[in-house]
């Protein structure tokens, strides 16, 4: 009988680690939003400063930059001018490292780093450990 | 064969079974998205800012002179070391590639350095490129009104005959009614706005 409990328990580890290494990941779904509260071109009038967007932003290879102006005036908001009530939605299929003029920064820069998916096997699975560890 | 050997036997195989469904997931899956834009998209869309500008062809560059077409409008200038050739290239590869639908898209290259780029220059300069495409140039206080618009900064950089400006190198796509549609960054291929193209002539 312990034979039979240690077999299985073997062949759940090493199921969950052929999944790991082999499942594929998600693609076209993973959008990482940046919204423009409403409100913040009255506070950057009355002189507060206001960091909305990150210098650099880290992206998956498949993942969408989804950039959301929910106040009641334009804003630059990394590379583009985006009205009242719009959004802007820039799909990413290549790892590379992107810069854009952005009148947000202080040094007028932002970089969009895409990074590229993990390959099947080993890189997979370090990939899937190393997200699940910064999850703890 | 006794029965915890049978057991052992089950565990494997039943141990097998994500295994290859993962497998059969990562064989099936395609290597990118082909629906929707691959630039970026505004949602909803808007109209496109309006200009009227001193075009190369010696006529008047206004959008709605070209209402009806895709216009693929992007901002830089002739003495640009790198990026607007780079992108006047890949914007004529693009349209070598729609054959004829070709005639449906318009390139204008708005110029950010009126100083050095008169129509003469820019039409000189463009026809390296592709014949069919417009350069549109004006006073600085025009230039800067259209650049407004779409928000595009253009920053001289350097003193003396040499200088150069550092601009937004953006292309942004019109679709046939005027409205700005999307706006795909610079480095993208020729493949690229050759789909989006074909997507927004469909639309």
């Amino acid at each position: 009988m312990q034979r039979v409990v240690a077999a299985m328990l073997a062949a759940l580890v090493l199921s969950g680690l052929g999944w790991a290494a082999f499942a594929p990941l998600e693609t076209g779904s993973g959008e990482v939003l940046f919204a423009i509260p409403a409100g913040t071109s009255a506070r950057r009038l009355a002189g507060e400063e206001l960091a909305i967007l990150p210098r650099t932003i880290r992206l998956g290879v498949q993942d969408v930059l989804v950039l959301r102006n929910a106040d009641n005036a334009p804003h630059i908001f990394g590379p583009t001018l985006i009205m009242p009530g719009q959004t802007f939605r820039l799909p990413f299929t290549r790892a590379a490292t992107y810069s854009f003029l952005c009148t947000a920064h202080a040094d007028g820069q932002l970089s969009v780093i895409v990074e590229p998916a993990p390959a099947a096997g080993w890189e997979r699975l370090r990939w899937r450990w190393r997200i699940l560890a910064n999850r703890g | 064969m006794s029965g915890t050997r049978v057991a052992s036997l089950a565990a494997a195989l039943l141990a097998m079974v994500p295994i290859a469904g993962a497998a059969v997931l990562y064989s099936a899956r395609g290597p990118a998205r082909t629906d929707g834009l691959r630039a970026g998209e505004y949602d909803p869309p808007r109209a496109a800012p309006e200009f009227s500008l001193a075009g190369s062809d010696g006529r008047p560059v206004t959008l709605s002179r070209y209402r009806g077409k895709i216009v693929l409008l992007t901002f830089g200038f002739t003495y640009c070391a790198a990026v607007c050739p780079t992108t006047l290239a890949t914007l004529a590869q693009a349209r070598s590639r729609l054959g004829k639908r070709a005639d449906a898209v318009q390139v204008v290259f708005v110029t950010v350095d009126p100083e050095r780029d008169d129509a003469a220059q820019m039409r000189s300069y463009l026809a390296a490129f592709d014949t069919g495409f417009v350069g549109a140039t004006g006073d600085p206080k025009a230039l800067a009104a259209a650049r407004a618009g779409y928000g595009v900064t253009a920053v001289r950089e350097g003193t003396g005959p040499d200088y150069a400006m550092v601009h937004t190198s953006s292309i942004f796509l019109i679709d046939r009614a005027g409205r700005l549609r999307a706006m795909m960054p610079f480095g993208r291929d020729a493949e690229d706005f050759a789909h989006d193209i074909g997507v927004l002539l469909e639309a």
